[in-house]
């Protein structure tokens, strides 16, 4: 018998280097309680969180939370069906109004996660004899997404406008084309030029599906993300979003004006085959989305969160993912997966916990240590946090 | 443009990223001898498309394990 497993012994083989070292293990930490948007007890000690996606501070909203209990007693707990057989509830038409509302878009379409919305939505509309132009640093879902269907995928260098439109120029007259960028880059924190590469994509007639995950509710005038920011969301043909970081729960979406959006409904199969998202999930991120429409303060501290954060690592001597803060994601690069390991669990052990991120989900092979800002970060912790870093980065003699 | 020319063509593309200096023939594997990983291959496709004026998707890339078969994709491609 062939071990099925076999191919998985170089990784298991470079985890159990890396703890063989006596580190934690970076990739098995445990919540044990969560006190507020940005504190949790972790190993039994308080912990400032600054690794998750929690952007708005949504997640113990009380508006949030009251909503969802409500439509735990009024509904139950779970749908047990799929959205187009017995699994759609006026919750879930409420949270798809919200969306079309926050986004000013006729069409949305909600989905179990966000991985789901890029696979669903990718695979369904890129077919056979069409072409999907995308960035080499694509999230994982968008890959999975092409991977899943039948089109033709060509990648191009990240954010290189001119790489992107020599593939655009030779793909064969009349060919059906998708363009497929995001607003924010979550491995390194950086934004796309979407208004040039937009232009670039309408020029060669395709259309252009943007991922906006990590955009939502603090970057654009209304919070509609990078798109809306560069003045360029009119040209966008499909936004992809998440409930998962700014609204604070769990679902994924896909809003649009196309004329004959609705069909994606019957062919889309990660959207037919598979359980809605329970009654309570659906309320908590329709009142989540409609209280970011109105979250200027909000935005504007998390702004003030990102600068600070990034002039103070950056005045410490760390090397960081972007030269100015573009993003709530603020990446502080390590040498090496050992030192990066050995920085999170001393960061750790002051009290932060940040992402540690490695290959193959980051770019160019790096080892990064992503931070990402919540708007309920204080002033405060933010000075303590820039304060356990230093401290931390001289005990690993990383600075 | 005959497979000759073609393949002198990609051997001269090969050269900057041949850091070790294997020798190529038709059965030298870009995973295995080269040793090329995906940004790499990335670069290199890149250089080919540029070079030939034609597009090598992933799809393709996945049929292509070794310089003949991508020399005999390429002179496929420029018909
Ligand atoms: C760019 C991007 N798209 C999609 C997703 C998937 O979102 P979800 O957590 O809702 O599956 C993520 C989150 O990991 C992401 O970073």
């Amino acid at each position: 018998m062939t071990d099925l497993f076999s191919k998985f012994d170089p990784l298991i083989q470079m985890r159990t280097d890396l703890l063989s070292t006596g580190v934690t293990d970076p990739f098995g930490l445990v919540m044990e309680k969560v006190i507020s948007p940005t504190v949790a007890m972790c190993n039994g000690r308080e912990t400032i969180l600054l690794g998750t996606y929690n952007y708005m501070g949504m997640t113990f909203d009380p508006d949030v939370i009251a909503a969802g209990k409500q439509a735990l007693d009024d509904f139950g707990s779970g749908t047990t069906g799929s959205r187009v057989l017995n699994g759609t509830y006026a919750g879930h038409k409420a949270v798809e109004q919200a969306l079309c509302d926050f986004y000013a878009m006729d069409h949305a379409m909600v989905f179990s996660t966000g991985y789901q919305a890029n696979l669903g939505i990718i695979s369904t509309i890129a077919g056979k004899g069409d072409y999907i132009i995308l960035d080499i640093d694509s999230h994982a879902s968008i890959w999975d997404g092409c991977k899943m269907g039948d089109a033709e995928v060509v990648p191009f260098k990240h954010n290189d406008i001119e790489a992107m439109e020599k593939r655009l120029k030779r793909i064969p007259e009349g060919a059906g084309i998708l363009v497929v960028l995001e607003g924010v880059y979550s491995m390194l924190g950086d934004i796309a030029p979407l208004k040039e590469m937009i232009a670039v994509a309408k020029k060669y007639g395709a259309m252009v599906l943007v991922d906006e995950a990590h955009s939502m509710g603090f970057i654009g005038p209304n919070g509609r993300g990078v798109a809306e920011e560069q003045g360029v969301l009119d040209q966008v043909d499909f936004v992809i979003g998440t409930f998962s970081k700014s609204v604070g729960t769990v679902g994924g979406f896909c809003v649009s004006n196309h004329p004959k959006f609705e069909i994606m409904r019957l062919v889309c199969r990660p959207y037919v085959f598979t359980a809605s998202l329970p009654p309570s999930v659906v309320a908590t991120a329709a009142t989540s989305v409609r209280k970011l429409m109105h979250a200027a303060d909000k935005r504007a501290h998390l702004w003030e969160n990102s600068r600070v954060l990034h002039g103070g690592l950056r005045e410490r001597g760390f090397k960081l993912g972007t030269e100015t803060p573009q993003s709530a994601i603020i990446s502080v690069i390590m040498p090496d997966l050992e030192r990066g390991a050995a920085m999170w669990e001393a960061l750790l052990h002051e009290g932060l916990y940040v992402n540690l991120a490695r290959p193959p989900a980051t770019p160019a092979g790096m080892t990064l240590l992503r931070c990402s800002l919540c708007a309920a970060h204080s002033a405060e912790q933010v000075q303590t946090i820039i304060g356990m870093f230093e401290r931390a980065g001289k005990k690993v003699g990383i600075i | 443009m005959d497979r000759a020319a073609t393949s002198e063509k990609i051997a001269a593309l090969i050269e900057p990223f041949n850091k070790k200096g294997i020798a190529i023939s038709d059965a030298t594997s870009f995973a295995g001898d080269l040793e090329f990983d995906s940004l790499t291959v990335m670069d290199f496709v890149a250089a080919i498309e540029d070079e030939f004026d034609i597009i090598i998707s992933m799809n393709q890339q996945a049929e292509i394990e070794t310089y003949g078969q991508l020399v005999d994709a390429v002179v496929k491609l420029k018909g």
